[in-house]
């Protein structure tokens, strides 16, 4: 079975492995991107000003209550093939863990570091921005490599509607009953999920102020 | 005005003698905050302070003390606009705080706060920094001001790159006052700041604003609900009393020998009189003690001190007859020492030490006696006829 995988006239070629990888990763990768764009300022906005909570709640609840498959059928029916129907259905799957991350993140910014931001001088913008996100970064973090995850996986619809990535092999293994292509789609995708979740697991290392790490460098409380 | 001529404040710095020659600002003493007529209602309608009307004078600690729900925190919070007050004005250096931006208002008052509110994901020095920064200093100035500050606060230099995580509490209230002079604001607003710390460190804490307030001539308000602190630290005292009226407004001794009203009274407490002591500053007769130093054969008849190769006490031995050689094991520990500051820690040592004599040691922690309780009462009872104790 796994001789699909490791045979060389697989790895080349316009719908060679390589190909497919980085078509699913092009997916993932902008998905995020747009969700990111959209859910962290609302979700930090909501969580800054501590108003409209249940907005983002219930928007959350009621977009992962969202069949991915059956927006994507109707993006389709109403936009036409292609990748436009693709990209909705993942951002719409992205955004609830994302938005909910940052609300959840910012919220959690002990108050007393909040009032002293402002007693000390800082304008609400920088509240926000200096003060109330890079506290907020690991459970925004927390919220994001949760949303990709879950997009690295579902991604594979896209060749549901004639697109690309790994989802063309478990597509058209099935259709050529070759399980042996069905199983290497399925392992590609599961081993670029733990890529994609490492390379953020780096990134949030980068970015995260060591200040913020659970456990401290020797110092004690 | 006695002394007045001694040590004269001239805008903003103290001239020794005779200032003849200078410009005196009136009475010497430029007002610096100023509460008229101040109310907070709260949207609930609950008055958190009602028609405040206070003048807090420059260059002075002045403490708000008084039960929780009683209005201080909130008229401290009305100076740099964390609140803005129902009705009333707030005068900071003449100016009016409503006309004033608030940003730009916080960043000329310095703020500290209970637990310290330091920024866990930024550096000591970066949070030190803060300020300057938000100024528009460049980094490197405000860098440079913030190590100085370390200094100042008395924290070694190597905890400027630590996180606050890594700090204890008090520590971290250190970095907090650090914080909040970083720009070297002319006010100072400290809301409950040594309460989340132990005694001993709260005790540090506040010894170490009293030098630094020495040193830099802040115009300081402190809000606690500790009366001993608010004695031991405030040069004026402003008793709030809850629903956010001001009870009394004076200096601690008055406060303590003229209480306004029944509330003011029984916040001072019933050790009043024993408080008092803090603030007599009269001479007790020091009498010779016998001492011994660790090791040595001495014969022992009375209560006899041992002391350490400085002279410094260790403890006390007694009752033994006879000639025995001076152990560790024997030792009975003392009381408090008394280095000859208040009338308060001379009635303490006497009555904390096993012989009931009190141990007085000099700068460098050396015997130089002891004290009796008896002679502290007469001392009191002196100072009295003298006039020295308020009425």
């Amino acid at each position: 079975m796994g001789g699909w995988l490791f045979d060389p006239a697989h790895w080349s070629g316009t719908t060679g492995i390589p190909v497919r990888l980085a078509e699913h990763l092009g997916y993932t990768l902008l998905t995020l991107l747009i969700a990111a764009v959209i859910a962290i300022p609302l979700g930090a906005f909501v969580g800054h000003t501590g108003k409209g909570g249940f907005v983002i709640v219930g928007l959350s609840n009621a977009l992962r209550a969202l069949p991915t498959t059956a927006v994507l059928i109707l993006v389709v029916l109403w936009a036409g093939l292609g990748d436009f129907p693709v990209y909705v259905a993942l951002v719409l799957l992205a955004i609830p863990p994302i938005m909910a991350g940052t609300y959840a993140g910012v919220r959690a910014v002990d108050p007393v570091t909040v009032d002293a931001a402002r007693g000390v001088g800082m304008r609400e913008s920088g509240v926000l921005l200096q003060v109330e996100i890079p506290n907020a970064l690991p459970l925004i973090y927390g919220g994001f490599r949760g949303a990709a995850l879950q997009v690295v996986a579902t991604a594979t619809i896209a060749a549901y509607t004639g697109a690309g990535g790994l989802g063309r092999l478990v597509f058209d293994g099935l259709a050529l009953q070759e399980f042996g292509q069905m199983l290497a789609g399925a392992v590609l995708v599961a081993l670029l999920a733990v890529l994609v979740d490492l390379g953020f697991a780096g990134l949030q290392r980068l970015t995260v102020s060591p200040g913020l790490r659970p456990v401290g460098t020797g110092g004690k409380r | 005005m006695p002394g007045y001529a001694e040590r004269v404040k001239v805008f903003g710095i103290y001239i020794q003698g005779d200032p003849i020659g200078v410009v005196v600002t009136t009475g010497g003493i430029r007002r610096v905050i100023e509460f008229r007529a101040v109310t907070k209602r709260f949207e609930d309608g609950t008055i958190a302070v009602d028609e405040l009307d206070l003048t807090v004078e420059a260059g002075t600690i002045t403490v708000f003390v008084g039960p929780s729900g009683c209005g201080k925190t909130t008229s401290l919070r009305m100076v740099n606009r964390m609140i803005d007050p129902t009705s009333g004005t707030i005068l900071v250096d003449g100016k009016d705080v409503l006309t004033v931006d608030p940003p730009t208002l916080r960043r000329g008052i310095g703020y500290v706060i209970q637990q310290a509110g330091l920024f866990p994901h930024r550096t000591v020095l970066d949070n030190i920094a803060t300020v300057p920064l938000l100024s528009g200093w460049d980094k490197r100035k405000a860098r440079t001001r913030a190590a100085e500050l370390l200094e100042i606060v008395g924290l070694d230099a190597n905890f400027g790159k630590r996180y606050p995580a890594q700090l204890s509490g008090g520590q971290q209230q250190r970095v907090g006052v650090a914080r909040a002079l970083a720009a070297d604001p002319p006010v100072l607003l400290m809301d409950e700041p040594f309460s989340a710390v132990d005694p001993v460190v709260r005790e540090d804490l506040q010894n170490e604003l009293l030098r630094l307030q020495a040193e830099l001539d802040k115009t300081i308000v402190f809000v606690t609900h500790d009366i001993d602190e608010a004695l031991k630290l405030g040069e004026r005292v402003a008793v709030f009393q809850t629903g956010g009226h001001l009870a009394q407004y004076a200096r601690p001794t008055e406060l303590l020998a003229a209480p306004a009203n029944d509330f003011v009274a029984s916040f001072v407490g019933r050790d009043r009189g024993y408080r008092t002591l803090t603030f007599l500053h009269a001479d007790v007769p020091v009498h010779p003690v016998t001492t011994a130093k660790l090791g040595e054969r001495v014969t022992v008849t009375d209560w006899t001190l041992v002391v350490d190769e400085t002279n410094r006490p260790k403890g006390w031995l007694s009752g033994v007859d006879g000639e025995v050689e001076v152990a560790e094991k024997d030792l009975i520990s003392g009381g408090s020492l008394y280095d000859g500051s208040t009338l308060r820690g001379a009635l303490d040592a006497a009555l904390s030490s096993p012989s009931a004599l009190g141990v007085v040691v000099d700068d460098v922690g050396a015997v130089t006696g002891v004290v009796k309780a008896d002679d502290v009462i007469q001392a009191l009872a002196k100072a009295r006829a003298a006039g020295e104790v308020p009425k």
